[in-house]
């Protein structure tokens, strides 16, 4: 009974120590704004680095938790971007209010994206290792064609859309809301950093409750041993379907707070690249380790702004960064040295380390 | 007669990311890792030909050697520098590293030789054959690429089916541990698999080149991604399946460009790829592994 306790303690100590980092950053950071002694570059990438954060985090969700790879996962960030775009356009004749306007966008844009996240983890889930790893790849890039060849556009008279050419003719006063290639245009900026914070901090809250929940015990158990799982009356395909659809919702509303921020965005921005580029906050964070995901995201998001005094060689400096964490991380020698040194500070909670 | 000609343009299409295929399959099939940094060893061997005739004005075969010898080389040294300390990693750890190597060519190519897109001479000039009384024109380029293909696969199996090298390729694919034991070198198979994928890749960016003659630093990410979708098409670790995945997929999209859409056609051929794996989940010519409890 204390070791349930005590595990259930572990859990949630968890969970308060990453929205606890959370808030205690937001706060530090509001009070910097406030003081003037932030430079205007690093403000305006809070809301992109803390976007980039949740679709992390909802990576890791299928990455470390269920133990299935994505390569896909700025399809759904592209999905609820654009989609997030639609809805602030078109209900800003009726909806005033920013705020109020932008938490329906990210409601819609989540719904959205979890039914996109439903319909491919169909295929996807019947699917195992790299397989399922390629069809999230085509899918993400199917996404990319679609949207890129997506002409939509809005008036009096409502929605006009057209495909691979545009013909939208719109009525003075419509606006184009995604133009193919060049995507959407003259986006209204309503994404604040406060509510990029508040997203942020329910999707940590859904992520440990998911983990803490009979679903999320089962992905985990499906993820450690496939068939014991199966032997036990686990139904793999709808634990994994649940937390595949979950994580497909929080890219979206990760992508409408995203796309909200800029005035203009192209679809072209949510490639493969993109999708890598997540997995290796992912990777680099810890598998299953949302801490270690919070701040290995900002590190690399911040990380090619920081080195833009090297110029051209920044990214190439990233790219040797990337490949010596990964060999000194996985060096015998070098984490026998570092478990030594944590060893004493290790305490009950660390055992529940996903 | 349109069809024929598109088919044909297909095959020769399909013939380039059939040999990209072979080396992504061969890395897999051994080092059971998702060699990502492949398609920008098929840049570097575009620039090294590039340079070579561009440059030096060297006569073609020089061009196309030292390509080869070049991307042989660099398949080595990444494979020793980068991935050979992880041999014992997660296979995602490798995944990363292999990003970061991709990132780390494609950033060093922009540095060293900028980001504008130069033209690709022509190395031979093949010309153009008439059937039909002119209703078909067969570029001699494509056939040559085709020829080349089926060389180079009828080689390779007989390589890998017939050498000692070829013999302990796939002894370490099924099981190094019991291989070491046998008196295989696992890390010189797995540094040949590298130079050979690698060398491939280097014949591969000449063809690709010859017939879409534009040379940039990111000249090789759409090949590579599509060449290791046919790879995973025809069964990933399987070299007939690379074969025959690539070709597919050359034909697929060629088609869907000439009949469909050309904006669509990737979206059609990844389409394709989905429905292909929920029919045969293992790849075309891909193994079935039975699960053992």
């Amino acid at each position: 009974m204390n070791k349930l306790k005590a595990a259930f303690l572990g859990k949630n100590k968890n969970r308060s120590i990453c929205v606890g980092v959370v808030l205690l950053a937001y706060i530090i950071i509001e009070v910097l704004m406030y003081t003037g002694s932030l430079k205007s570059l690093f403000i305006n990438l809070l809301v992109p680095v803390t976007s980039y954060i949740i679709v992390a985090l909802a990576l890791n969700l299928v990455v470390g938790v269920s133990g299935e790879l994505s390569l896909g996962h700025a399809g759904f960030m592209s999905i609820g971007a654009f989609t997030g775009v639609i809805v602030a356009n078109v209900t800003a004749t009726f909806i005033p209010n920013d705020v109020l306007r932008l938490i329906v966008a990210i409601i819609i844009g989540a719904i959205v994206a979890a039914i996109f996240g439903f319909l491919i983890s169909i295929p996807v889930l019947k699917l195992q290792g790299d397989y399922l790893a390629i069809v999230t790849l085509a899918f993400g890039q199917i996404i990319k064609s679609l949207i890129n060849n997506t002409f939509l556009g809005y008036d009096a008279s409502g929605f006009h859309f057209s495909f691979i050419t545009n013909k939208v003719q719109l009525a003075s006063g419509g606006k184009m809301l995604i133009n193919g290639p060049i995507g959407a245009t003259a986006t209204d900026r309503i994404s604040t950093f406060t509510m990029a914070v508040v997203v942020l901090v329910l999707t940590l809250l859904i992520i440990f409750n998911f983990m803490n929940s009979k679903y999320g015990r089962s992905v985990m158990a499906t993820r450690d041993d496939r068939i014991a799982a199966q032997s036990v009356g686990i139904n793999i395909v709808k634990t994994k379907t649940i937390a595949f659809v979950l994580s497909a919702g929080i890219a979206g509303a990760a992508g409408v707070l995203y796309g909200l921020n800029f005035s203009t965005l192209v679809p072209a921005k949510f490639d493969f690249n993109q999708s890598i580029l997540i997995l290796v906050y992912v990777v680099l964070g810890g598998l299953g380790n949302m801490l270690g995901t919070i701040i290995s995201t900002a590190i690399l998001v911040l990380l090619p702004e920081l080195l833009r005094f090297l110029a051209d060689y920044r990214m190439l400096i990233y790219a040797i960064v990337l490949i010596i964490i990964m060999i000194v991380t996985n060096n015998p020698t070098i984490n026998n040295i570092i478990k030594k040194v944590f060893k004493k500070n290790r305490t009950e909670g660390d055992h529940n380390d996903v | 007669m349109d069809f024929l000609s598109y088919l044909i343009t297909g095959l020769g299409l399909g013939s380039v990311y059939a040999i990209i295929a072979l080396g992504y399959t061969m890395v897999y099939g051994i080092a059971k890792m998702l060699n990502f940094a492949h398609g920008d060893v098929i840049m570097v061997g575009a620039y090294a030909a590039f340079f070579m005739v561009g440059k030096f004005n060297m006569p073609a075969i020089v061009a196309i050697l030292v390509s080869v010898l070049v991307c042989t080389l660099l398949g080595v040294l990444i494979e020793r520098l980068a991935y050979k300390p992880l041999r014992e990693a997660s296979s995602l750890s490798v995944l990363i590293t292999a990003i970061g190597v991709s990132y780390f060519l494609q950033n060093g190519a922009q540095i060293l030789w900028g980001t504008d897109t130069k033209i690709f001479p022509t190395l031979i000039d093949f010309g153009n054959i008439s059937l039909f009384n002119g209703a078909l024109q067969i570029s001699v380029l494509t056939l040559v690429t085709i020829l080349v293909c089926v060389v180079i696969m009828i080689v390779l199996t007989a390589f890998i089916n017939k050498t000692k090298t070829g013999k302990a390729m796939r002894a370490c694919s099924e099981d190094k541990a019991t291989s070491q034991l046998m008196g295989i070198n696992v890390n010189t198979t797995i540094s040949v698999t590298f130079a050979i994928g690698s060398g491939l890749a280097a014949i591969a960016s000449v063809l690709l080149c010859s017939t879409y003659p534009a040379v940039n630093p990111t000249l090789g990410s759409m090949p590579g991604i599509k060449a290791f979708t046919a790879a995973v098409f025809g069964g990933i670790g399987s070299i007939p399946g690379a074969f025959v995945g690539g070709l597919l997929l050359g034909i697929l999209e060629t088609l869907a460009k000439a009949y469909i859409s050309s904006q669509m056609s990737d979206a059609i051929v990844f389409l394709v790829l989905i429905i292909v794996l929920l029919i045969r989940p293992t790849g075309l010519l891909g193994k079935k592994i039975s699960e053992k409890v």
